[in-house]
């Protein structure tokens, strides 16, 4: 397969010169400085590094840029590009759903998945929707109201 | 960089210096050109535009001190939280300091802060005083504003282009907390909208112009030696290098040599490293997580202690800051500068200063706010090989540790052996009290009971892994075994656990006050004890801090489910009431990992819990019903919140699956073991 040369990301169509075995988390943050996404694990176990590939959650470190080609991928950074925050992203700050931030944009992404999948999420749906993702801050219960917040302010938009 | 070259790098308007020692403030108001020194602990800066910029030592992994400190200069200087900017963890900007440890930055910066801004706050008083010629009890501060009759000018237009300095002791007029209005409040995260939004640059995230990435060849097991090394495969590849150097302080298990490879994509330099061809001389390996309980005791130096106490084993545990370490280092004319994330940046350049036989001014450490810590960054690993690697390629270099890096090569919170006896009078006092530990140290080793002629004892002896600093350190294990303990001998003179805790508890009234207020949310005294389900408690008092903490658990078949913990705390006067629940919910939910699941086997040398697919941290499933309750002492000095609330859910849960089950659990983690017969209580 010849390398990949052009990815939609976050509605704009970028410039790489990437081998499609090459993992997708390592393209948006090395060749695209699209550093919002983060790295826990490298092995799919954490989600800090969900995006969106056709509005579906991915873990970024274990998808290959040859399978994100020709999808639309959304990054964190994507998410309030005229700076008007995404319901889930107010939801999360009202809510205090963070600590050190480094899983937010992850579980930003992943919620927002959620969401759309499931506009209005029972508390037990949202835990089987996110157990994927690890905060070690243990904010949890937080992330929990943040969503459920959410869903009752068009999150799932 | 030196106090004078500082202090001209920032212009014009007021500077306060603040100093701890008195003598010292009046000398230094001569003896500007002294470098930055240790003896000045915070600084702030209003500038002729009437930006307020604060400095400190300490830095944010998380625990929000950023936001604690702004309310602090907000609150002295009244003025809005937006309009404070401070400065953190740099060392070529803040003050010296010596570590985000010990839950120190709420009991001893906070106050400084609030000191700094107070003074800063008063020299605005008097110039506004002078120049309108008022009296100064007629001139009011509020919204960044002085006022006084139909005067009104904003910070910046009062110092009028000159350049102010004061330097004061630490006793400057401060408001109090019952007056506080900023402080005392649940003031937003100052950086969440960065955070929410991805734009927040995280050591991880960092990139210089030119940089180059690395990675390093770290050895088979923990003490094995580079015997050989072929690089020629590596550097043959286009844009690589290959570097070999050696540690001037060797790390514990991994030795001297660094061996690193760099290259202008980070998968180049994966690729390269896998080129490399080394063969290593096996280091002789001692212990393993089967038998270091043994080897603790084998190797402690001291008396021997009585025997019939009762055993209690803490296993090794990683931190698992999900940002690993990482670091960004550039070499400029002689001068080496490092970004990368550290509760120690000082500690940070002093290491790297040794290494490079440099003055410590030649080096600059700047710590961005980083993923989390939770005791676990205080050393220069990344930024070590970071500034190594760049120094020899003439180039920035970054350094970004994988998982499996982090959760072998960083350091461990201590396993530990513990052994505790004790015995109850009928009437429920308490008639002896012994306690040993062995390995973990000596945090919450004191017991806060009325005992007397208590015999309290850290033995020290050998590691076979890295070990240091974690959250509350090994406050959670001698807490854990004390208060499993405490709940053994309640049963045995037939007392409640909260009745025999109440009434061993009688000299400290901070102690009291959060057992009785978790006791009354969790509805201890109305509990309905049904088959399968226990209620257990603990408290505790470390790091200023005293907490006590209710647990619910659901037992069947072995496995154990935490339905349901209530925690209250008492810290002193509560700086932020949202994020100090933050603070306890986010450590009953950490807590809950190293009692239930979390340990590091090891083996040979080799650690197989290297990854999160092998080495279990809480998730949402695992989450009980969390609920904090704060007790506010405003009447009290602000203690740091983010190590004590960790060490009471362990004991909590052990000794509610004791009240499920009849079985004492004394092992942490207490699960996958299980609750019962072999490893029945894997959930």
């Amino acid at each position: 397969m010849p390398n990949i040369k052009e990815l939609d990301v976050n509605g704009a169509r970028r410039r790489i010169d990437a081998d499609p075995d090459r993992m997708l988390l390592s393209v948006l943050r090395d060749d695209l400085d699209l550093t919002g996404t983060k790295y826990g694990c490298g092995e799919g176990q954490c989600a800090a590094c969900t995006v969106l590939l056709d509005g579906q959650p991915v873990k970024s470190c274990i998808t290959r840029v040859g399978a994100a080609a020709g999808k639309r991928i959304l990054t964190i950074e994507g998410l309030a590009p005229a700076g008007q925050l995404h319901p889930v992203q107010d939801a999360f700050l009202n809510a205090d759903a963070m600590q050190c931030g480094w899983c937010t944009p992850g579980m930003i992404l992943g919620a927002v998945a959620l969401l759309k999948a499931t506009p209005n999420p029972t508390e037990a749906q949202i835990v089987s929707g996110m157990n994927g993702h690890i905060c070690r801050c243990g904010t949890y219960p937080r992330i929990v109201r943040a969503i459920q917040a959410a869903a009752g302010k068009g999150g799932s938009a | 960089m030196t106090r004078r070259d500082f202090l001209a790098a920032l212009g014009g308007g007021i500077t306060v210096l603040l100093v701890e020692d008195e003598l010292f403030a009046q000398e230094s108001g001569r003896g500007g050109g002294r470098q930055v020194s240790q003896e000045v602990s915070a600084w702030l800066h209003i500038g002729e535009d009437g930006m307020v910029t604060a400095y400190t030592g300490k830095v944010e992994v998380g625990q929000n001190a950023r936001t604690s400190l702004t309310a602090a200069v907000a609150e002295e200087l009244r003025v809005p939280v937006a309009s404070v900017h401070f400065v953190m963890g740099d060392t070529d900007q803040t003050p010296y300091d010596g570590g985000t440890v010990g839950s120190q930055t709420s009991p001893r910066m906070f106050p400084q802060i609030r000191n700094a801004a107070a003074t800063a706050r008063e020299m605005l008083v008097d110039l506004a005083a002078r120049k309108w010629n008022v009296e100064r009890a007629t001139v009011a501060i509020a919204n960044g504003k002085v006022t006084t009759g139909s005067h009104s000018a904003g910070f910046g237009e009062l110092t009028q282009g000159q350049k102010l300095l004061q330097t004061i002791p630490s006793n400057a007029a401060i408001t109090p907390p019952a007056q506080w209005k900023v402080a005392g409040t649940s003031v937003a995260k100052v950086t969440g909208r960065d955070i929410v939004t991805g734009a927040h640059k995280y050591p991880y995230d960092i990139a210089r112009p030119g940089m180059l990435h690395a990675k390093v060849l770290y050895p088979p097991q923990f003490g094995a030696k580079l015997a050989s090394l072929d690089k020629s495969a590596a550097e043959a590849m286009p844009g690589v290098k290959v570097v070999h150097e050696t540690l001037a302080s060797p790390r514990a298990g991994f030795g001297a040599d660094v061996v690193g490879v760099v290259a202008p994509h980070p998968d180049t330099a994966s690729k390269a490293l896998a080129a490399l061809r080394a063969e290593w001389t096996p280091g002789t390996a001692e212990s393993s997580s089967k038998d270091v309980f043994a080897y603790f005791k084998q190797n402690a130096s001291g008396p021997a202690t009585n025997g019939g106490l009762t055993t209690y084993t803490i296993a090794y545990i990683a931190h698992v800051p999900l940002e690993p370490r990482a670091a960004v280092a550039e070499w400029s004319g002689g001068k080496l500068t490092v970004w990368t994330g550290t509760q120690r940046p000082f500690g940070v350049r002093s290491e790297l200063a040794e290494q490079f036989k440099l003055s410590e001014e030649n080096v600059r450490v700047v710590m961005p706010d980083t993923g989390s810590g939770y005791g676990g960054k205080h050393n220069a690993d990344a930024a070590m090989e970071a500034a190594i690697l760049a120094k020899a390629v003439g180039q920035p270099v970054k350094r970004n540790w994988t998982r499996e890096e982090e959760m072998t090569w960083a350091y461990y919170r201590p396993g530990a052996l513990i052994e505790v006896g004790g015995k109850a009078n009928p009437d429920g006092t308490i008639a002896a009290w012994e306690h040993h530990n062995y390995n973990g140290g000596s945090a919450a080793l004191n017991t806060p009971y009325n005992v007397k002629g208590a015999r309290e004892q850290v033995h020290q002896t050998k590691t076979p892994l890295r070990q240091g600093s974690y959250r509350c350190l090994a406050g959670t294990g001698n807490n854990f075994a004390r208060e499993c303990y405490m709940d053994e001998l309640a049963h045995s003179v037939n007392l409640d656990p909260l009745e025999f805790r109440l009434k061993n508890a009688s000299n400290d009234d901070r102690l009291v006050a959060v057992i009785q207020a978790a006791a009354e949310k969790f509805g201890w005294k109305n509990r309905r004890k049904t088959a399968g389900h226990g209620f257990g408690m603990s408290a505790g008092f470390e790091k200023g801090g005293h907490v006590a903490t209710f647990a619910e658990v659901g037992v069947s078949a072995g496995a154990v489910k935490v339905l349901r913990v209530v925690e209250a705390f008492e810290c002193g006067a509560v700086i932020n009431p949202e994020h100090l629940r933050n603070q306890i919910e986010g450590a009953v939910a950490m807590g809950l990992g190293g009692a239930l699941y979390e340990r590091i086997d090891f083996a040979g040398g080799n650690i197989t819990t290297n990854r999160l697919s092998r080495y279990r941290v809480p998730r949402f499933a695992d989450m009980p019903a969390i609920e904090s309750v704060l007790v506010d002492r405003r009447d009290l000095a602000s203690a740091g919140a983010g190590e004590c609330p960790i060490m009471g859910v362990a004991p909590a849960v052990a000794n509610a699956i004791f009240d499920a089950t009849g079985q004492r659990v004394r092992s942490l983690p207490m699960l996958p073991l299980g609750v019962g017969s072999s490893a029945s209580g894997a959930v």
